[in-house]
C-alpha cells in the first residue's frame, strides 16, 4: 500500500483490519520491522521553507537527498547531523531519531524537530509541536513521536530546525585505539573549543571536528591541535559504518565507562559522541558479556531484537500503556515483538 | 478564570490527612491556615487559593511515601518548585496537597569528564551553574527567574532563556530525571546523551507541567565556558526595521548566541528605573556572539556589515565588561522597571521570526482597540515575544480588559503559524485558549498520556487542557465506566 495524502493514509488505517508496518525508505529498519510493509514515501514534499526563519517542514515522506538538497541551495542544512544512507526519508529519519556525530554540539534529531503531523492506530490525524523555535503549549509528543519507530503512529509531516552551513570545517586525528582515543576526545570536548564531531574509526584513531567562520577555526584547530598533539586530516562525518557480517550492536554509555566496556569487547567498527556511542559487529546471535554499566546495548540487525539490561518495569509498562493507548487494537506491529493481535481476528 | 469546585470530602479530612502525612515525613507538614497561605499562589499572583496543606520533604522516599498517601486518599497533588511560574502552573486547590521541593537542593553527582550534574530537583537554576563555574563550565538554559527557580519548575515547563538561540531549551540540556509517580512508584529515564530504549519518556515528562509526575532528581548537561562574551546594543527608528534587520542576521548564516528585542515604551520605562545608558530610539536589538576575542571580532565585524544595510541610529559595541554590563542592564531591568510604573500581564507566544513585523503591527493594532499600552521586550532570534501590557489593577475592568487583550494577542501568534507559549508554559492562565491552537483529537492524544502516567487525574490537574475538555477525566467519569 502506498498513499499519496494523508487522508488516504488515515482511511487505510482506519479500516485496517490486519497488522501494517511503516516504512520510508527502508533503510533501517531493525529485526521484525517492515514485516507488513505500509509504504510512506508517496506523501512527499517540502510544504514550507523560510530560510530566514531557520525553518523546513517537509513531509514525511520526502527524501532525504532531496531536503538536504533544497537546504544546501539556500546555504543550509538540517540543524542536526542524520546518520545518512542512501535511499532514506526524512519521515524514516525522525522516527529513528537517527542522530550522527554533530548530536555532542546541537543534540539529535529530537532535539532539532519543531512539530509533527500523524495518524495513530485509529486512523486519527493529530499534530503536535509547530514551526517555531520554543514551543511549551500543552504536552511535547514531538519528541514521543522521535524515535518511536512506527509504535504509535505514522508520520505525516515533520517541521525542523535549519542552520546556516557553516563555511570551514576542519578534522583533527590522533592515532590511536577507541580506548586510547577516550582520553582524546573528552580533552577536546571538555574546553572551549564548541567541537561538532568526536569520533573514533579504526585506521584514523580520535577524529575531532571543529566547524564555524574561517578566523575561527583557524584559531580553535590550531589550539586544540597542539593541546592534543593532532594532526589535520580529512573524514566522512555524514554516514556510520556498518557492519560487514555477524550482528551490529549500538552501545550507549558515559564515555567514562566506554574503556571498560571496549575491553569486554572485539575492536568496535565505530565510536561516536565523545565515546558515549560504541558501534560493534558481534558473531550472529551472540550477547556481549558486559560489566555493570549506566546505558544500555541494543542489537539493530540480526534475528530478533534484543536489549539490555532489560528496562526496569514500571519502564516498560509506561511503554506498553503508551502504545495501547496511541494504537489500541494494535495495528502497528513494528519492532517485532508483535503485541498481542488477538483482538484483530474477530 | 475558574477552577473546579473543590472536594469537599477531602476538606472534610483535612486533619486526618495532614495526620497521615506528618506521621510518613514528620517536620515536613504544613496544615496551619495561617501557614499555608503563603503557598496560595505562585508568580500569576492575580490568582490565590490557600491548599489543604504543603509538605515539604527532603528525598525522593519522601515524595514517594507523600505520593502513595495522596494516592490511597485520593486526594489532588500540586508540585512546586520555587513558585516562580508566571502561568499558574503550581497554584493550589483548595482540596490539594502543595508538594514544595524548596528543600531538595544538594548536587548529587558532579561529572566534568562525562559533562553532566545531578541535582535534587528543587536546586535554583542558577545555583547548578554556580556548582561548576569554578570547574569552567556551566548550564546553558537560564530563564529570567535563575536565581529563584528551581530546576523542577524549569523541567515541568521546559524553561528557556536568552541563550537558547544557540543552546537550545531546558529539554534540549536534559539527560534523564528521577520521578515519582502519582501511584508512589519511581522510575529514572534518561541515561546517557538522555537515550534510554523505547520510548522517549523523559522527552515527554519535559514539560508536561507537573501533571505525569513529580521529578525530584535531574540529570542536566553542562557545558564549557566559552572564552568570553561580547554584546552590541543596535539602535533603529522603527520596530520593522529591527525586525527586519534579525532576520537577514539569521539568513546570514550568522548565529549569535542571543538577539534581544526592546521596543520605545520599554526602553523608555527601563531608562528611567536602570539608567543604562540607552539611545532613545523607537526600537533596539541586543546582540551577544561568544568566543576569544578574534572569534568576536570576526562575527560582529559581519554582524555590524549587515546592520549598516538597515540604518541603524547606533551600533554601540562592548569594549569592556563594565559596558557588556551595562547593555544587558536595562534588558534584564525590564520587567522591575514596567512592573514599578504599572501593573501587567506578560505574554509568551512564539511567531516565526519571518512574521514579527506583522506581529508588531497587529499588537499595535489590537493595544489602540483596546486602549491598554503594551510595551514589547523578546527574545527576537527565535521569535519568542514578551509583550507586557500595562493595566491598573485598581480599576474595575482593567483586568479584565488586559485578559481579553493578551487573548487576542496570543490568537495574532497562532493565526501567524505561532504558538500560545514558548517558555512560560499553559498553566490555569492560557489553558481556556488550547482549542485556538489544537484540534480536540490534538488535546486527546496529549490527555491519553496523562491517563497513562497518572490515569485518576489527581496531578495539577486543573491546569493545561481547557476545564470542559478535561472535566469528564477529572471527574473520573471515564475512568469509573
Amino acid at each position: 500500500m502506498r498513499p499519496e495524502t494523508e487522508a488516504e493514509l488515515a482511511e487505510i488505517i482506519r479500516t485496517s483490519r490486519a497488522t501494517l508496518s511503516p516504512i520510508g525508505g527502508g533503510t533501517r529498519l531493525r529485526p521484525g520491522e517492515g514485516v507488513a510493509p505500509l509504504d510512506v514515501s508517496g506523501l512527499s514534499g517540502i510544504t514550507l521553507y523560510e530560510p530566514a526563519a531557520l525553518t523546513v517542514v517537509a513531509r514525511a515522506g520526502t527524501p532525504l537527498a532531496e531536503l538536504q538538497a533544497a537546504l544546501a541551495a539556500e546555504g543550509q542544512m538540517l540543524a542536526f547531523e542524520p546518520d545518512e544512507r542512501e535511499g532514506s526519508t526524512i519521515g524514516g529519519v525522525v522516527a529513528a531519531n537517527a542522530s550522527g556525530a554533530r548530536r555532542v554540539q546541537v543534540g539529535a534529531c529530537r532535539d532539532a524537530l519543531l512539530g509533527v503531523r500523524f495518524v495513530d492506530g485509529q486512523g486519527e490525524v493529530i499534530a503536535n509541536g509547530g514551526r517555531v523555535m520554543k514551543n511549551v503549549t500543552g504536552y511535547d509528543l514531538v519528541k514521543l513521536m522521535a524515535g518511536s519507530r512506527g509504535q504509535l503512529g505514522v508520520l505525516t509531516e515533520v517541521a525542523l530546525k535549519t542552520a546556516p552551513k557553516p563555511p570551514v570545517t576542519a578534522t583533527l586525528a590522533v592515532p590511536g585505539t577507541a580506548t586510547d582515543a577516550v582520553a582524546v576526545l573528552t580533552q577536546a570536548l571538555t574546553g572551549p573549543y564548541d567541537i561538532s564531531g568526536a569520533a573514533w574509526l579504526p585506521g584514523q584513531g580520535a577524529l575531532v571536528r571543529i566547524e564555524g567562520l574561517e578566523g575561527s577555526v583557524a584559531i580553535r584547530s590550531k589550539a586544540l591541535a597542539e593541546k592534543l598533539g593532532a594532526e589535520v586530516t580529512q573524514a566522512d562525518w555524514a554516514t556510520v559504518p556498518r557492519a560487514a557480517s555477524g550482528d551490529l550492536w549500538r552501545i550507549i554509555c558515559r564515555p567514562s565507562e566506554a574503556p571498560r566496556l571496549l575491553a569486554a569487547l572485539p575492536q568496535p567498527i565505530a565510536m561516536d559522541w565523545g565515546g558515549a556511542l560504541i558501534w560493534v559487529a558481534l558473531p550472529a546471535g551472540e550477547t556481549p558479556n558486559l560489566p555493570a554499566w549506566s546505558g544500555h546495548a541494543s542489537r539493530v540487525t540480526g534475528d530478533a531484537p534484543l536489549t539490555i539490561p532489560a528496562p526496569n518495569p514500571v519502564v516498560s509498562r509506561l511503554n506498553a500503556s503508551l502504545r495501547e493507548r496511541f494504537d489500541p487494537r494494535a495495528i502497528f506491529a513494528s519492532d517485532g515483538t508483535c503485541r498481542q493481535t488477538s483482538r484483530l481476528s474477530s | 478564570m475558574q477552577m473546579p469546585a473543590p472536594d469537599q470530602g477531602v476538606i472534610a479530612r483535612r486533619a486526618a490527612i495532614a495526620a497521615r502525612l506528618a506521621h510518613a515525613v514528620p517536620g515536613a507538614v504544613i496544615d496551619d491556615p495561617m501557614e499555608t497561605r503563603a503557598y496560595e499562589c505562585d508568580a500569576l499572583s492575580a490568582y490565590r487559593c490557600p491548599p489543604l496543606a504543603v509538605v515539604l520533604p527532603r528525598t525522593t522516599e519522601e515524595v514517594a511515601a507523600i505520593l502513595r498517601i495522596c494516592h490511597d486518599e485520593r486526594v489532588p497533588v500540586v508540585p512546586r518548585g520555587a513558585g516562580t511560574s508566571l502561568a499558574g502552573g503550581s497554584m493550589p486547590t483548595a482540596d490539594a496537597v502543595v508538594v514544595g521541593l524548596a528543600r531538595m537542593n544538594a548536587v548529587l553527582e558532579t561529572d566534568l569528564a562525562d559533562r553532566f550534574i545531578r541535582v535534587q530537583a528543587g536546586r535554583t537554576n542558577l545555583s547548578v551553574s554556580g556548582a561548576v563555574e569554578g570547574a569552567g563550565f556551566f548550564y546553558a538554559p537560564d530563564p529570567s527567574s535563575q536565581l529563584a527557580c528551581a530546576i523542577g519548575g524549569n523541567i515541568g515547563m521546559n524553561s528557556g532563556g536568552a541563550h537558547c538561540l544557540k543552546y537550545g531549551v531546558t529539554t534540549n540540556n536534559l539527560l534523564g530525571v528521577t520521578v515519582v509517580l502519582m501511584d508512589g512508584s519511581v522510575v529514572e529515564l534518561g541515561g546517557p546523551m538522555g537515550e534510554a530504549p523505547g520510548l522517549d519518556l523523559l522527552g515527554v515528562i519535559c514539560g508536561s507541567e507537573g501533571q505525569l509526575g513529580i521529578v525530584t532528581e535531574a540529570t542536566l548537561r553542562i557545558l564549557p565556558k566559552p572564552v568570553g562574551a561580547r554584546p552590541v546594543l543596535v539602535g533603529f527608528d522603527a520596530s520593522e526595521t529591527a525586525g527586519a534587520c534579525v532576520a537577514a542576521i539569521i539568513r546570514a548564516g550568522v548565529l549569535p548566541v542571543a538577539i534581544e528585542f526592546m521596543d520605545r515604551p520599554c526602553i523608555r520605562a527601563t531608562e528611567e528605573f536602570a539608567g543604562a545608558g540607552y539611545p532613545d530610539c523607537e526600537a533596539l536589538l541586543i546582540i551577544e556572539v561568544e568566543g576569544s576575542p578574534p572569534e568576536i571580532d570576526e562575527q560582529l565585524a559581519l554582524i555590524r556589515g549587515i546592520a549598516d544595510g538597515f540604518a541603524p541610529v547606533e551600533f554601540r559595541e562592548s569594549r569592556s565588561e563594565d559596558e557588556s554590563r551595562r547593555i544587558w542592564l536595562g534588558r534584564k531591568s525590564a520587567f522591575g522597571a514596567m512592573g514599578q510604573i504599572n501593573d501587567y500581564m506578560c505574554l509568551d507566544g512564539t511567531i516565526p521570526v519571518s512574521t514579527l513585523p506583522q506581529v508588531l503591527a497587529g499588537i499595535a493594532r489590537l493595544s489602540g482597540e483596546y486602549g491598554l499600552d503594551v510595551a514589547n521586550v523578546f527574545h527576537a532570534g527565535d521569535g519568542n515575544m514578551h509583550p507586557l501590557i500595562l493595566y491598573n489593577a485598581n480599576t474595575p475592568g482593567d483586568l479584565e480588559r488586559c485578559e481579553a487583550l493578551g487573548a487576542e494577542i496570543l490568537k495574532l501568534c497562532v493565526q501567524v503559524g505561532g504558538c500560545l507559549t514558548g517558555e512560560h508554559g499553559v498553566g490555569v492562565e492560557k489553558r481556556e485558549l488550547m482549542l485556538t491552537q489544537f484540534s480536540q483529537a490534538d488535546l486527546e492524544a496529549q490527555m491519553q498520556v496523562k491517563d497513562v502516567f497518572d490515569p485518576q487525574w489527581l496531578l495539577n490537574a486543573a491546569k493545561v487542557f481547557p476545564l470542559a475538555v478535561s472535566a469528564p477525566r477529572r471527574e473520573g467519569l471515564r475512568n469509573a465506566a
